[in-house]
């Protein structure tokens, strides 16, 4: 099944982008495809490369980084609500581009489905 | 506007469950509508929970320094966003009523409602 991922929430204070993460790699495992993955409203914290947790914490940024690049997977940040919030290209993590909610639309028209995270 | 669509039409609705200041969702749900009907989509619009306030009439936001964006909703129609329907449930527990809506909305039960979301190929919250 080709699948459209929809993360709403930042890194570390929420499960959101963590869930979104594991369901990705289960759902690869499983022979699906992701789509894409649309960050949107705090998820675009999920983007910025400044992103520095403990040692002993997992990296949530570094994570998607590096699913992108395993996988060949799209990840794109809402322009409006990244611009919003200091995000812009010149701190992007690695394989995230910064593209507007056109792409969000066409993730629902091109997915067979589209999984939301977040509240 | 219009985009590329590739020529599949899906039914998008978008859930509004919260008061439309106080927080940017009932904002960003305008914006993926509207951006959803460049794509010439199928849409609706749900208002359920605090939601229901979204539409509701004489809104005025000058205190707190926010637009007023309520207009909005009623220029929906001019987008070919028609489908806007309301939790009568909501309504009723916050003492509304289909008078106090600024704009024509269907009410109804939770049981039409869920039969309603059952029909959607995408359905995001805000």
């Amino acid at each position: 099944m080709k699948l459209g991922i929809l993360v709403n929430e930042g890194p570390y204070t929420h499960q959101a982008s963590d869930t979104a993460y594991q369901f990705a790699m289960a759902a690869l495992a499983k022979g699906h495809q992701i789509y894409r993955v649309f960050f949107y409203h705090d998820g675009v914290n999920n983007a910025t490369r400044l992103t520095e947790p403990p040692q002993d914490d997992r990296h949530i940024v570094n994570r998607w980084s590096k699913l992108a690049e395993e996988h060949g997977i799209d990840l794109v940040v809402c322009v409006a609500a990244a611009l919003r919030r200091g995000i812009k290209d010149e701190i992007l993590a690695k394989g995230f581009r910064i593209s507007g909610l056109g792409q969000l639309v066409e993730t629902g028209i091109q997915a067979d489905r589209l999984v939301v995270f977040g509240d | 506007m219009q985009e590329e669509t590739s020529g599949t039409i899906k039914k998008f609705m978008f859930v509004n469950r919260r008061a439309p200041y106080g927080t940017v969702y009932a904002l960003e749900a305008l914006e993926v509508a509207l951006i959803s009907a460049a794509f010439d989509q199928d849409i609706s619009m749900v208002f359920l929970d605090d939601g229901v306030y979204e539409l509701v009439k004489g809104q005025q936001t000058k205190a707190i320094d926010v637009k007023n964006f309520s207009p909005a909703y009623r220029a929906l129609e001019g987008y070919d966003i028609e489908k806007l329907y309301v939790d009568a449930d909501s309504l009723a527990a916050r003492g509304l009523t289909e008078d106090n809506l600024l704009v024509p909305a269907q009410v109804l039960s939770a049981a039409q409602m869920a039969e309603l979301m059952d029909q959607q190929d995408v359905v995001i919250g805000f």
